[in-house]
C-alpha cells in the first residue's frame, strides 16, 4: 500500500523529539529573564505625577538634604512626603507663579492634598522601615540610586525579594558610615565588617522572615 | 508464584489440570486470530451497547468532577467539611487511594517482565493504562486540595526572584517528585510498550485519519529486526527503571504520615505497609477492570482463568501483609505505653468512627481469606465481587488512618468530628469518572492486550503442540 | 464579616420558630454537641449517633453563598490562577498632608487616653490611633477601674465605632430626615413646654454618672420644674441599693479591696467579671492569690474564696469551695451563715442545716470569724435586698466594714429604683399624660420587662424622641430617630466605680453623623447651638481650677483621669428598716409543665444585648457553655435527665402569663431545678449581624420577678442547633491541666531552689513535684534529641500563663483579635469548627468521682488559655513544603502568610491545634469602612493560608526597631503582648527568657512552671503555672488534675520524637 508518511517526516520528528529538550530549556531562560526586566519590575519607568518635581535640581542644584522634605525618614517606617505648605515654604517666593507648580499652589488654597503617584511601591505583606535602614548605616543610594541624577524620580532597583536578600545576606558589603547616608556618589565603603559590628547589625538574623513580613 | 516458562507452556498442553497448569492461552488460537480479535476492538466501526452505556455514566460523572473543581477553586477548600484539627480528609485519603491503586499496573508490567512471568502478558497492557489514569487522578489532588493551588510550583525547586527553595525536609516535597517521576515512567513504559501494536494498527487500519494517527504514534516502525533488538533492550531497561518505584512511592506517601508525631501517624511500619496495601488494592482494581471487560470483549481465551487465579493469589499474599500491619499498629500502641497512641487505638474501634473500622476489618481481612479456597478463586463472579470489597476497604483505611487519627489527638479541647459535604462527594466520585472516561476511550482506541506478546505466546503455545 | 450566610442573610440560622425543620437531620449546627455529656451518660441517642457515619451529607446544598455568582467567582479566580506569575501591581498613589498636624509622625501611632462606659460605668482606656484613625483599645494605667486592663466589651467596642450597621441619619417615622428638620420639630415644642412648666416632659436615660450630662439635665429640670426623668437599665443595681436603704436607710456605694481580703464569701456576686469595678477587684483579688504563690514560704497569706450560686459564674470557676444553690435559697443561707457567727437579730435565722450544708456552714463560720477585719461577704445584684442587708450585717459584725470593703456616696448621678422609675413612666404613658417623651440611649421596647408592655404603651405617647447608635426595635416604634454618636466619636464624661470622673475625647470625627446626648439635651434646653464639646469643656473648665488656663483640663485629658473626684467614703449606722428583710418568691400557680425556678443574667459576651450585632462579641466564645452566636437555657445534668430534655431541645419557658421558646444547654455545676435566661439575644433590629440569633429571655422577664422567677418549663418535640467551639470537656485524665492544693505547694516548696530541679528527682506524684522540674527555658524535660541544641543568644522570647490567676474572662481573645486582624467566620463555620481566634480558653471539668452526678454536679472548672507555643522544636516547621512556617534566631515560630500555599500539614501536626487555616475568604474585603478598623502592622489574610499566634511580632519589631536605633538592648516589660496587655489578673507574662531579671525568668524558675504535652520533645516557649487551690482542710482535698500521673514524666522520654 501507498506510504503514509513522505520520506522528511523522519527528519522532522527527530527533530521535535530532540530539540524538544532544548526548546523547553530555552522557553525556562527567557520566562527568568522576562520576570526581572524593567518591563516586569518597572525600574526606570518614569511615571507621571501632578508636579513634574526634580530630585536632580533640588539635590545636587540646590543641595538641599534629603530630611528637609522627607522629614520622618529617621523616625518612622514610612520616610514622609512633604506637605503641601513645606513646598510653599520657598515656592512662595521663588517660582512663585510658575504654571509647572500651579497644582501645589491650588492644594495649598484649597486645602486638598497633592496626589503623588507610588514609584517605589512594596507589597503590603512586606514592612520596610525607613528608620532603622539609615540608622544602620544603609544609605538612600542603596537602594534608590542616584537619586541626585534623576529629573524625574523612577526605580532603580527591581525591589524582588532576591534583591532585598542580596544585602540582608551580606550587609557589610553596603553599610556605609552614618555621615555618608545622605550622599550620593560616595564609594563602597572599605570595613564593611567594622561597621556591621560598629552598628551592631546581627547577620543571621536579617535574614529572619519576620524581620520583613508580619 | 513464579513458575518457569517452560513449566507454564508445556503445561499448556494438558489443559484443565489445576490453575498452575491452566493455559495462559486459550488453544487453537493463531497469530492472525489473535491480531483479528483483539484489534477488532479498535478498529471495528461500532461498538458494544455497554461500551456506550460505560461511557454516558463515566462522562457525566467527569462533568462533576469539572464542576467541582470550577467551583472549588472559585470558593475555596473550605467546601469541603476539612476543618481544624481534621484538615486532611477525603483530598487526601482519595490520593492515598488513587496511588496505591496504580502500583498493581507497574508490578504487573515491570516487576512480571523482569521475572519472566508469561501470564502477565494479556493483562499487563491495561493494567499499564490504568496505572497511568489512576496516577492522574491521584496527582490532581494534592493540587487542589492546596488552599491557594495557583502557586503549587512553589512546591518545585526552580530559580525563582524570592530567593527561595522548597523545604526539603517535609515529605510533601518528596512526594511532588516520587509522584511526578511515577507518572512520567509509567507514561513511558506504556507507551514503548504500544509502539508494535500501534504499528499493527496502522497497517490493518482502511481510514485515512486513523492510519496517519497510529502511524504517527507507531513512530515509523516497520518490525525490522533491528527495531525488535532495540525495542526489546529499551523495554527491559525502563521495566528495571520502573520496579523499584512500585516500592518507592508508596513508601513516599507512607512517610508523609510516619513522619509527623501524630498518634496513629508515627508509625515506622508505615512503608512496606503501604506499599503492601497498594498493591493489595492495586490487584482488586485489575481484577475489577477485567473481569467485565473479557466477559463484554469475549476476551476468555487471553485472559484466561489463570490469570485472575494468580491476581487472587496474589491479594491474598498482600491482604495477609496488610492484615499484619493492622495488628502490628494495634500492638505498638499497646506496647510502647503511649496514652495518645493507646487512646487512639481504642478510639478507632470504639469511637464515633468505629463503624468504618470494623468494616474496614471486614473488606480488608475478613473476606479475602476466602481465596483460600480455590473454588473461590475459579468463581468468576465472586471473584469480582471480592475484588469490589477489597477496593472499599483499601478506601475505609485511609479514611481511618487520616480521619480518626486527626479527629481526636493530644488536647481533647480541639477533638472535634469531621463530616464529609456533597462537594467532598461530588469531588471523589468524579475521580472516578475521570478515571473510568480515560479507561473507555482507552478500550475504544488502542489494544486492550499486547497483541505482539501474544503472538510470542501463540508460537510458544503451537511448540507446544508440535 | 464573612462569606458566610449566617451574615448574608439575617434570617439564617433557622429561628426558633423554624427550628422543627432546620433539625430536619440536615441543618448545619446539627451535630452532636452534647457529644461528651451523653457519651459520659452512654445514652441511646449517643450510640445512635455513633452509627450514623455522616449525618450531614447534603447540608451544603443550601447553603453555598453565591452559587449564583459562580460563574464570575470561577472566573475570577482562573483568570487569578494563570496571571499570578505575571499580573503587574496598579499604580498607587501617595497623598501627603496639607498642612502636617502636630505630633502626628506618619507611620507612627497617637495613644489618647479616654474611656469606654458600660451600664454607665466607666473604664479607662487608651486608644492607639493610627493616622487618625483609632484601631485598638488598651486599658488606662491611671485609671482606677482598669488600672491598665480592659475587658472583652471594651475591646470589641473599636468593632462597633466601625460597625456599618449602625444607624446612620436621622429617621422620622421611619423616613431618613435631617437633625435640622429634628430642630424645628423640637423648637415648635418647646414653648408650649414652657407654658406647661414642662409637664408631660419625659426623659428616659440608662444610669448617669456623667457629670456633665447629670447638670445638664439638672438644669432642665430647673427650667421644666415638672418635667420627669426616668433612669432604666436592664441589668441595673437596684436590689444592691434596696439592699444597702435596707440595711442603713440610706443610699451608698460599696467599695471592696479584695487585696486586703483573706477570706471572701460571695452570695451569687460575680465580683471577678460581672460587676461595676470587676476589672479592679479581679486584679485586686489575683493580687493577692499570686503574691502568695510566686513566693513560696515567704509566709505570703493566700486568700479563700467561697462562692455559693445558682449558676456557674466565672467567680465560682476560681472558687476554692462552690455550692449550687438555687436563687431563693441563697437568703436563708446566707442567714444561717451569719446565724453561726452570732450577728445580732439573726440568731436560730436561716433553715436547718444538715450534711454537706452543715460542714460547709461550719467551714465558712470559722474561716470568717478567724479572719476578723480580713474577711468579706458580698451579694450580687441578682439577690434580693434582704441578702444585701445580711451580707452588710456580717461585715459590720466581723469589722470588715473601713478595711475590706467601704461605704462610699453614690457614683450615680441620681440613685433611683429604676424598675419603679420605668414602671412609674409606662403608667403615665397608659393614661396618656406623656406629651414628649425623649428616650436617651437604651432600648426599653426590647428591654423593658414584659408586664409593663413598654411597646403598647409607646403608642399613647405624643411625640417620641429615640437616641441610639442602632435603628433598634425602639427606634422604630419612636417618631424621631436620632443616630448617636459612639463613645470614641463623642466627648463626653463619666465615673468609675469609685466615683473617680474620666472625661471622654473623641478619637475620630462620627463618621455616620452620630448625636451625642448631651447635644439632645442642649436641644431640648433650647442651646441647639452648642457642641457637645463645649459642653463638656465648659462644665470642667468652670470646676478646674489651675494656676494658667487650661492647664488642669490638658492634664486631665492627657491622664485620662480627673483628679481629686473620687466619691468620699461615707460613715454608715446598720439600722436596719424592719420587716422588709425577707420577700419570698411568688409561687406561680396554673398552667402545666414543670415548675422550675428561672434565673435570669447577663450574657458574658453581649451584655444585655447591646453588643448584639458586634460580631467579635458574637463569635466570642461563652466563658463556661463555649456556645456563640446563641444563647440557651442552663440546666443542670440532673434536672435534664429528670426531665428528659437533651441539648439543643426547645422547650417552652413560661413565667406567668409570659413564655418564650428556649433551647436547652446541659451546664455543669447548675444547681438542680433552676433554669439560668441569659438576656440579651433574640433582637429582631439590630442590624445584619445580630438578628434573629437565640431567644429573647426579656420576654418571660417580669418587674417583680427580675432576677430570679418562679416559672414552668415545657418539652417540646423542636430542636435547635448550637455550636460551640469546645466540644469535649474532660481531660480524659491527661496531665493538661496540673493543679496543686496551697497548704501542700507551700510545705514543699517552700525549701526548695529556686529553679526547683528539686522536683524532677522525686516524681512521687507531690503536687509540687509534678509541678516543677526542667531548665527554666522549656519548664519540661532535659530535651532529647540527636541533634546539638541551638544556642539561643540575645533575645529569647518566651511566655508564661498562671492558670492560678487567669479567671477565663475573655479579654484576652478579644485583645488579639483587635490586634492581628483576625476575621469572624459566622455560626455555620464555627458549627464546623472552623473559628479563626489564635488564642483560645480551653476550659475542662474535672470533679469528684467518675459518676456523672459526680462530675457535672458541682464540678472544679479550669481555664487553659491556648496559643501558639512557639515550640523549639515546632513540628510545624518540618513539614512545611514551601518553608512558610520556620524559626528565627529569638526562638519564634513564624509563619508567613504571603508564602503559604495551604497544605494544612502544618496543623495537622501540630499537638496544641493552634493553627488556623482561612478555609474561604473570611477576611471582608468588600466593606470599606471596615478598612479602617484594620491594624496597618499586620497583614491581612486572605483565602487559603493558615495563620496563628505571632506572640504579636509587630510589637516585637516595632520594640527591637526602637532599640537598635538607640543601641541598647530591649528592656525587660517593653514588649507586651495584645492579650498580656488587656489581662486583668496578669496571669500572662511575656519576656525574654535569657534576661535573667526578667519578670518571664522569673515565673519559668519557679517549681509550679510547666510545659503543656512536655513528652513529646516540642520544647514549647510558652508555660503554665500550675493552679493552686486553697481548700478548707475540713472540706476536703481539692481534685488534684493529673495528680495520678505520678511516673509519666518518664514515659515522657520514651513517646519524646
Amino acid at each position: 500500500m501507498a506510504q503514509l508518511f513522505h520520506p522528511s517526516t523522519n527528519t522532522f520528528s527527530k527533530a521535535t523529539i530532540f530539540g524538544g529538550v532544548f526548546i523547553l530549556a530555552a522557553l525556562a531562560w527567557l520566562w527568568s529573564v522576562g520576570i526581572r526586566s524593567p518591563y516586569a519590575t518597572g525600574v526606570d519607568v518614569v511615571r507621571d505625577q501632578p508636579v513634574p518635581f526634580s530630585h536632580d535640581h533640588h539635590v545636587r542644584g540646590l543641595g538641599i538634604d534629603c530630611r528637609y522634605c522627607h522629614t520622618s525618614v529617621e523616625k518612622s517606617a514610612f520616610a514622609g512626603m512633604p506637605a503641601s505648605e513645606v513646598c510653599m515654604g520657598c515656592h512662595s517666593q521663588i517660582w512663585a507663579d510658575s504654571p509647572l507648580l500651579a497644582p501645589v499652589r491650588e492644594s495649598f488654597r484649597t486645602g486638598r492634598p497633592l496626589a503623588w503617584t507610588r514609584v517605589h511601591d512594596l507589597p503590603d505583606f512586606v514592612y520596610f522601615n525607613h528608620g532603622i535602614h539609615v540608622a544602620k548605616g544603609i544609605g538612600c543610594e542603596s537602594c534608590h540610586g542616584r537619586v541626585d541624577q534623576m529629573p524625574l524620580m523612577r526605580k532603580a532597583a527591581s525591589l524582588h525579594m532576591e534583591w532585598c536578600l542580596d544585602c540582608h545576606r551580606q550587609p557589610q558589603t553596603f553599610v556605609r558610615p552614618l555621615d555618608q547616608i545622605y550622599h550620593f556618589g560616595g564609594q563602597p565603603h572599605a570595613d564593611g565588617d567594622d561597621l556591621v559590628r560598629q552598628f551592631g547589625i546581627k547577620k543571621e538574623q536579617l535574614s529572619d522572615c519576620w524581620i520583613c513580613h508580619r | 508464584m513464579s513458575h518457569p516458562p517452560s513449566e507454564s507452556a508445556g503445561a499448556a498442553a494438558q489443559p484443565g489440570q489445576g490453575s498452575l497448569s491452566a493455559p495462559v492461552i486459550e488453544p487453537g488460537h493463531t497469530f492472525a486470530s489473535v491480531t483479528d480479535k483483539i484489534s477488532a476492538i479498535v478498529l471495528s466501526r461500532q461498538s458494544p451497547r455497554s461500551w456506550f452505556v460505560g461511557f454516558a455514566i463515566s462522562f457525566v460523572l467527569l462533568m462533576v468532577f469539572l464542576y467541582a473543581t470550577g467551583y472549588l477553586l472559585a470558593t475555596g477548600v473550605g467546601l469541603w467539611g476539612n476543618n481544624v484539627p481534621v484538615a486532611w480528609a477525603f483530598d487526601i485519603i482519595n490520593f492515598v487511594w488513587w496511588i496505591g491503586i496504580g502500583h498493581a499496573g507497574t508490578l504487573i508490567s515491570a516487576v512480571l517482565l523482569l521475572l519472566r512471568q508469561e501470564w502477565r502478558t494479556s493483562i499487563n497492557r491495561f493494567a499499564e493504562a490504568m496505572t497511568l489514569f489512576a496516577v492522574a487522578c491521584a496527582g490532581l489532588y494534592p493540587l487542589l486540595h492546596l488552599g491557594r493551588p495557583w502557586v503549587f510550583y512553589w512546591l518545585l525547586p526552580y530559580p525563582n526572584t524570592m530567593g527561595l527553595w522548597p523545604q526539603f525536609r517535609s515529605p510533601l516535597v518528596w512526594d511532588v517528585f516520587a509522584v511526578s517521576t511515577y507518572g512520567a515512567v509509567s507514561l513511558l513504559f506504556w507507551y514503548v510498550g504500544l509502539i508494535p501494536d500501534m504499528a499493527t494498527l496502522r497497517d490493518r487500519a482502511r481510514r485515512r485519519v486513523a492510519q496517519v494517527v497510529y502511524g504517527i504514534l507507531a513512530m515509523g516502525w516497520r518490525g525490522s529486526a533491528v527495531h525488535w533488538h532495540r525495542y526489546q533492550v529499551a523495554y527491559l531497561l525502563l521495566a528495571g527503571l520502573a520496579t523499584p518505584l512500585v516500592v518507592s512511592v508508596h513508601s513516599i506517601v507512607g512517610l508523609d504520615f510516619a513522619t509527623s508525631l501524630l498518634p496513629g501517624w508515627h508509625v515506622t511500619l508505615f512503608p512496606p505497609y503501604f506499599v503492601a496495601g497498594a498493591i493489595f488494592s492495586g490487584f482488586a482494581m485489575v481484577m475489577t477492570l477485567a473481569i467485565p471487560l473479557r466477559a463484554v470483549y469475549g476476551l476468555e481465551d487471553f485472559i484466561t482463568l489463570r490469570h485472575l487465579g494468580n491476581m487472587a493469589k496474589v491479594m491474598l499474599a498482600t491482604g495477609l501483609i496488610v492484615a499484619y500491619g493492622y495488628l502490628m499498629e494495634a500492638f505498638f500502641a499497646w506496647y510502647s505505653g503511649n496514652e495518645y497512641e493507646w487512646f487512639l487505638t481504642i478510639n478507632r474501634a470504639l469511637g464515633p468512627y468505629a463503624a468504618t473500622y470494623w468494616s474496614l476489618i471486614v473488606c480488608n481481612v475478613a473476606v479475602p481469606q476466602l481465596l483460600w479456597f480455590r473454588a473461590v478463586r475459579r468463581n468468576v463472579p465472586l471473584l469480582f465481587v471480592i475484588a469490589l470489597v477489597v477496593n472499599v476497604g483499601m478506601w475505609l483505611e485511609r479514611f481511618v488512618i487520616i480521619v480518626t487519627s486527626l479527629h481526636r489527638d493530644f488536647l481533647p479541647s480541639s477533638w472535634d468530628m469531621y463530616y464529609p459535604t456533597v462537594w467532598d462527594l461530588a469531588q471523589f466520585a468524579g475521580s472516578i469518572g475521570l478515571f473510568l472516561t480515560l479507561l473507555f476511550l482507552f478500550i475504544r482506541f488502542l489494544p486492550v492486550i499486547a497483541i505482539f506478546e501474544l503472538r510470542e505466546l501463540v508460537h510458544d503455545t503451537e511448540e507446544g503442540h508440535a | 464579616m464573612t462569606l458566610d450566610p449566617t451574615r448574608r442573610d439575617p434570617r439564617a440560622p433557622a429561628p426558633l420558630a423554624r427550628a422543627g425543620e432546620a433539625a430536619g437531620g440536615l441543618a448545619p449546627g446539627n451535630r452532636a454537641y452534647w457529644r461528651s455529656l451523653e457519651q459520659l451518660a452512654a445514652t441511646p441517642e449517643f450510640r445512635s449517633f455513633v452509627e450514623r457515619e455522616f449525618p450531614r451529607h447534603a447540608s451544603e446544598w443550601h447553603d453555598v453563598s453565591g452559587r449564583r455568582n459562580f460563574l464570575k467567582l470561577m472566573a475570577a479566580s482562573l483568570a487569578l490562577a494563570g496571571a499570578t506569575g505575571c499580573v503587574r501591581e496598579p499604580a498607587e498613589t501617595i497623598v501627603p498632608y496639607v498642612r502636617s498636624p502636630e505630633q502626628a509622625v506618619p507611620g507612627k501611632p497617637l495613644f489618647f487616653a479616654t474611656a469606654t462606659t458600660l451600664g454607665g460605668y466607666a473604664r479607662g482606656v487608651l486608644v492607639e490611633s493610627h493616622m487618625g484613625r483609632p484601631t485598638k483599645i488598651e486599658g488606662n494605667g491611671e485609671h482606677p477601674a482598669s488600672r491598665g486592663a480592659t475587658d472583652a466589651f471594651a475591646q470589641a467596642s473599636i468593632l462597633s465605632l466601625y460597625d456599618p450597621d449602625r444607624s446612620q441619619t436621622v429617621m422620622f417615622r421611619g423616613r431618613i430626615d435631617t437633625w435640622d428638620r429634628f430642630l424645628t420639630t423640637l423648637a415648635a415644642e418647646l414653648p408650649g413646654l414652657v407654658n406647661r412648666q414642662g409637664k408631660g416632659l419625659h426623659l428616659l436615660t440608662g444610669t448617669v454618672t456623667s457629670p456633665t450630662l447629670a447638670d445638664q439635665i439638672q438644669r432642665l429640670l430647673g427650667r421644666f420644674p415638672a418635667a420627669e426623668w426616668h433612669q432604666y437599665e436592664p441589668l441595673g443595681p437596684d436590689n444592691i441599693r434596696a439592699g444597702a436603704r435596707l440595711a442603713f436607710d440610706s443610699d451608698v456605694d460599696m467599695l471592696y479591696h479584695f487585696d486586703r481580703a483573706r477570706v471572701v464569701l460571695s452570695l451569687d456576686a460575680d465580683f471577678l467579671a460581672g460587676m461595676h469595678g470587676s476589672l479592679r477587684y479581679a486584679r485586686d483579688f489575683m493580687q493577692t492569690r499570686r503574691e502568695a504563690a510566686h513566693k513560696p514560704g515567704a509566709g505570703a497569706p493566700m486568700n479563700r474564696l467561697y462562692v455559693v450560686e445558682p449558676t456557674p459564674s466565672l467567680t465560682g470557676a476560681m472558687a476554692d469551695h462552690r455550692l449550687p444553690l438555687s436563687g431563693g435559697r441563697i437568703e436563708s443561707m446566707a442567714r444561717a451563715v451569719a446565724a453561726r457567727l452570732g450577728v445580732e437579730g439573726f440568731d436560730g435565722a436561716g433553715e436547718a442545716a444538715e450534711g454537706v450544708w452543715d460542714r460547709w456552714l461550719a467551714a465558712v463560720a470559722e474561716d470568717l470569724s478567724g479572719q476578723r477585719g480580713a474577711g468579706l461577704i458580698l451579694a450580687g445584684e441578682g439577690q434580693p435586698p434582704g441578702v444585701h442587708a445580711v451580707a452588710h450585717a456580717i461585715n459590720g459584725a466581723l469589722g470588715n466594714v473601713g478595711r475590706t470593703v467601704e461605704y462610699i456616696e453614690p457614683v450615680e448621678a441620681r440613685p433611683r429604683d429604676q424598675r419603679a422609675s420605668l414602671a412609674d413612666l409606662v403608667r403615665r404613658m397608659r393614661s396618656s399624660e406623656v406629651e414628649l417623651l425623649v428616650i436617651l440611649g437604651g432600648n426599653p421596647v426590647y428591654t423593658a420587662p414584659a408586664d409593663l408592655e413598654f411597646a403598647d404603651n409607646l403608642s399613647r405617647v405624643r411625640l417620641c424622641i429615640h437616641l441610639s447608635d442602632y435603628y433598634d426595635e425602639t427606634s422604630f416604634l419612636s417618631h424621631w430617630h436620632i443616630p448617636a454618636a459612639h463613645e470614641l466619636e463623642s466627648w463626653s464624661d463619666a465615673r468609675a466605680h469609685d466615683g473617680t470622673a474620666t472625661i471622654l475625647q473623641p478619637l475620630i470625627a462620627p463618621l455616620y453623623g452620630g448625636k451625642t446626648a448631651h447635644e439632645v439635651v442642649a436641644a431640648l434646653s433650647g442651646e441647639a447651638q452648642r457642641t457637645s464639646f463645649e459642653i463638656v469643656e465648659q462644665h470642667w473648665q468652670e470646676r478646674l481650677e489651675s494656676q494658667e488656663p487650661g492647664a488642669a483640663w490638658r492634664k486631665a485629658l492627657h491622664d485620662g483621669i480627673v483628679p481629686g473626684t473620687a466619691a468620699e467614703v461615707r460613715q454608715v449606722q446598720w439600722s436596719p428598716a424592719s420587716g422588709t428583710m425577707d420577700d419570698a418568691l411568688r409561687e406561680d400557680q396554673a398552667g402545666d409543665g414543670e415548675p422550675v425556678e428561672i434565673v435570669f443574667r447577663r450574657d458574658p459576651t453581649i451584655f444585655d444585648g447591646r453588643f448584639a450585632n458586634n460580631g467579635w462579641l458574637q463569635e466570642l466564645p461563652k466563658p463556661l457553655t463555649k456556645l456563640c452566636w446563641d444563647n440557651a437555657a442552663l440546666i443542670s445534668q440532673a434536672t435534664a435527665q429528670r426531665l428528659g430534655v437533651a441539648n439543643e431541645d426547645v422547650v417552652e419557658l413560661h413565667v406567668g402569663k409570659h413564655t418564650v421558646d428556649a433551647p436547652v444547654w446541659i451546664m455543669p455545676g447548675q444547681a438542680d431545678d433552676t433554669v439560668t435566661v441569659p438576656l440579651g439575644y433574640g433582637r429582631w433590629r439590630t442590624g445584619r449581624v445580630g438578628e434573629g440569633l437565640g431567644f429573647n429571655g426579656y420576654a418571660i422577664r417580669v418587674s417583680d420577678q427580675p432576677w430570679t422567677a418562679r416559672g414552668r418549663l415545657k418539652k417540646t418535640r423542636r430542636r435547635y442547633p448550637l455550636v460551640t467551639t469546645q466540644d469535649h470537656w474532660s481531660m480524659e485524665g491527661r496531665d493538661l491541666v496540673r493543679v496543686a492544693a496551697w497548704d501542700q505547694y507551700e510545705r514543699q516548696a517552700g525549701h526548695r531552689q529556686p529553679n526547683g530541679d528539686a522536683g524532677g528527682g522525686d516524681a512521687g506524684g507531690g503536687p509540687a513535684a509534678q509541678a516543677g522540674h526542667g531548665p527554666a527555658a522549656h519548664g519540661g524535660h532535659e530535651p532529647v534529641s540527636l541533634y546539638p541544641e541551638y544556642p539561643y543568644e540575645g533575645n529569647a522570647w518566651g511566655m508564661v500563663i498562671d492558670q492560678t490567676a487567669c479567671i477565663g474572662c475573655n479579654a484576652c481573645v478579644v485583645a488579639c483579635q483587635a490586634e492581628n486582624n483576625i476575621p469572624i467566620v459566622g455560626k455555620e463555620q464555627v458549627g464546623r469548627g472552623r473559628e479563626m481566634h489564635w488564642l483560645r480558653i480551653d476550659r475542662y471539668y474535672e470533679g469528684e468521682g467518675d459518676d456523672v452526678a459526680g462530675l457535672l454536679g458541682n464540678p472544679q472548672t479550669f481555664f487553659q488559655p491556648m496559643l501558639c507555643m512557639h515550640c523549639e522544636k515546632a513540628p510545624c516547621e518540618v513539614v512545611c513544603p514551601v518553608a512558610a512556617t520556620v524559626h528565627d534566631h529569638e526562638g519564634l515560630n513564624e509563619m508567613i502568610y504571603n508564602r503559604c500555599v495551604g497544605t494544612r500539614y502544618c496543623s495537622n501536626n501540630c499537638p496544641y491545634k493552634v493553627r488556623r487555616f482561612n478555609y474561604l475568604q473570611y477576611v471582608d474585603e468588600k466593606t470599606e469602612v471596615l478598612k479602617l478598623l484594620r491594624n496597618p502592622d499586620v497583614t491581612v489574610r486572605s483565602r487559603g493560608v493558615m495563620e496563628k499566634c505571632t506572640y504579636c511580632v509587630q510589637r516585637i519589631s516595632a520594640a527591637r526597631i526602637d532599640a537598635k536605633k538607640e543601641n541598647r538592648a530591649i528592656r525587660d516589660g517593653e514588649v507586651v503582648t495584645a492579650c498580656q496587655a488587656a489581662c486583668p489578673t496578669q496571669a500572662i507574662v511575656f519576656g525574654n527568657i535569657n534576661d535573667g531579671t526578667s519578670r518571664v525568668r522569673a515565673l519559668k524558675e519557679l517549681p509550679l512552671n510547666y510545659a503543656l504535652l512536655d513528652e513529646l520533645g516540642t520544647q514549647p516557649r510558652t508555660t503554665y503555672l500550675a493552679r493552686l487551690v486553697n481548700r478548707h482542710p475540713r472540706l476536703g482535698a481539692a481534685p488534684i488534675a493529673g495528680a495520678q500521673r505520678g511516673e509519666r514524666d518518664q514515659e515522657g522520654e520514651r513517646t519524646g520524637t
